[in-house]
């Protein structure tokens, strides 16, 4: 199974160059072909696991709590102006 | 007596007897690590901070003040947010961040009076079984330099191992903190998962992520679990299970206690010197009244390929927050690895490779997770190695990342099932240290502590 690297590192928002993506080619072909073992396992009836201990829905009340300051959230980043995040052009 | 070397139980006496203080003891942990530099346990000492909390502590000590670690140094992984002090989860791209708040567990051991004395190395977003996928260099095994620790959590275990701090917080994912601690000759606990709130710590698989410590004793870790444990309500996957009285189990013997070896971790791969060890101990165990029956789980051989589908996949999304906005510098200052995993993730999320993939894996996943279960209706505790090999020279491995991936083969299985395990020293071969561990069902740290505290207390 060829795996399209391009195609996967455009959706995973990375850049990497040809030399790495010969190299991530090789060695995610040989994990991809051991991670094929899971084909031998019969799941016909099992119902699948996302939540490791039992626990379902839980909420808190709806009420607002102290959070960090607009100086404080914005204390990590050269990217902002008058108070908030500069982000590319998206639109 | 060099004070670094204490334990939290003989640091702790010695502190209220007022034989020293707790600048003492950073003092000696902070001269230690100096010393040992060359171990590159540490990507931030915070020197000043620590001594400056331990003049505060002094102060509560001789007002008579009684914390559960009150005046004890310990370390922090570098993927604990800590207010103020630099956390990199040892990646180019965290290089600057400066965390605005503390994860929960740091708040929770400030309550308790500890000072935290640095944060140290681990292999980059917590992707890795040897230390040597740090961006700050690799990390050494204090036993021989030339050798890896064990990761993700390298420098935490290094840090109790050469006495740099008393004891030092870790994450376990798949391995990350038993197999340090079996390749560095600590003790080392993997909570049930959701026992300890994640909250504040640098996400790497969120399912699967547990957060535990590294100590030089059972004893310690017993103590130490009782001031991390417990509900918070910032982290959604923490259960209202009562946290339990975990030092009432010490001091108990293991008289009618059973104990199931899982055949499949003891077959061949398995190193026999690792596995002769082990036999020896489990005898000893059996002389002291434990009852020993081979059982099965049956499904452990889809637990590394289970594993390396589901752990990638949520390490895809939740690294897609680093987009160099909010915090942090652009995705390609990623290291090979964490674009590895990135890579794996999102293809086996992929439209038309989900099904096949993902979808099956969480499916195989209840199947381990009954094999457990199936399994602690026969017996009480599992005993199995941590690790299939000895500690590898530091580059033997690095260069294959599958080879890499298999040594977690005994250890991923307990974070998929979210149940807790507990790596204790058992000796050393050939100068290098092994370990071996106790696994029960989850919430049992209290029974895997009463059982390991009897392996440690055992002649051989």
């Amino acid at each position: 199974m060829k795996i399209n690297i391009k195609h996967i590192a455009k959706l995973a928002n990375l850049s990497i160059s040809e030399e790495e993506e010969k190299k991530f080619d090789r060695q995610l072909s040989i994990i991809v072909k051991y991670i094929e073992k899971l084909k031998e396992a019969d799941v016909e009836n099992t119902e699948e696991t996302s939540q490791i201990t039992g626990l379902e829905n839980v909420t808190r009340e709806d009420k607002t709590t102290s959070s960090l300051s607009q100086d404080e959230a914005l204390s990590n980043t050269k990217n902002k102006h008058n108070g908030l995040f500069k982000v590319p052009k998206i639109i | 007596m060099s004070l670094n070397t204490l334990t939290i139980k003989k640091a702790k006496e010695g502190l209220k007897r007022k034989e020293f203080s707790s600048v003492d003891l950073v003092k000696a942990c902070l001269s230690e690590i100096e010393k040992r530099k060359s171990l590159n346990a540490f990507i931030t000492v915070t020197e000043k901070e620590a001594l400056i909390h331990a003049e505060e502590n002094d102060k509560k000590i001789k007002d008579g003040i009684n914390l559960s670690l009150l005046g004890l140094p310990i370390s922090l992984k570098d993927i604990y947010l800590t207010k103020g002090i630099r956390t990199t989860a040892a990646s180019k791209v965290l290089d600057g961040y400066i965390p605005q708040y503390n994860a929960a567990v740091v708040n929770k051991l400030y309550e308790a009076g500890a000072i935290i004395i640095g944060k140290t190395n681990c292999d980059a977003w917590a992707h890795g079984s040897s230390g040597e996928n740090s961006d700050f260099g690799p990390t050494k095994n204090p036993y021989n330099e030339e050798y890896v620790p064990g990761g993700s959590s390298s420098g935490s275990a290094v840090s109790v191992a050469a006495s740099l701090s008393i004891a030092s917080m870790g994450t376990d994912t798949g391995g990350s903190i038993r197999l340090p601690a079996s390749f560095c000759n600590v003790v080392g606990l993997k909570p049930t998962y959701g026992r300890v709130s994640r909250f504040g710590i640098i996400s790497m698989a969120s399912s699967l992520d547990s957060i535990g410590h590294f100590t030089k004793t059972v004893e310690d870790s017993a103590h130490l679990l009782s001031v991390t444990a417990g509900r918070d309500v910032d982290d959604g996957t923490s259960p209202d299970e009562k946290v339990d009285n975990y030092e009432s189990y010490l001091g108990k013997d293991i008289k009618g206690l059973k104990i199931g070896l899982p055949k499949e971790y003891f077959s061949e791969g398995l190193d026999k010197r690792i596995k002769e060890l082990i036999e020896k101990k489990v005898k000893e165990l059996e002389r002291l009244g434990a009852t020993v029956e081979i059982i099965s789980l049956p499904n452990t051989e889809y637990g590394i390929a289970c594993y390396y589908i589901i752990q990638p996949a949520e390490v895809s999304s939740n690294l897609g927050r680093y987009d160099g906005i909010r915090y942090g510098s652009a995705r390609q200052n990623f290291g090979a690895e964490a674009k590895r995993r990135i890579m794996l993730g999102t293809y086996v999320l992929s439209s038309g490779y989900y099904d096949a993939y993902y979808k099956k894996a969480m499916r195989i996943r209840t199947l381990i997770k009954e094999d457990f279960a199936n399994a602690f209706k026969k017996v009480d505790v599992l005993i199995t190695p941590v690790s299939p090999t000895m500690p590898w020279k530091i580059g033997e491995k690095f260069s294959d990342p599958l080879s890499m991936y298999l040594s977690d083969i005994y250890t991923v299985t307990a974070n998929l099932a979210g149940i807790p395990g507990l790596s204790v020293p058992i000796g050393l071969i050939e100068g290098l240290p092994v370990g071996m561990q106790i696994m029960g069902p989850h919430f049992s740290e209290g029974k895997l502590f009463q059982v390991g505290q009897v392996i440690e207390d055992s002649e051989l």
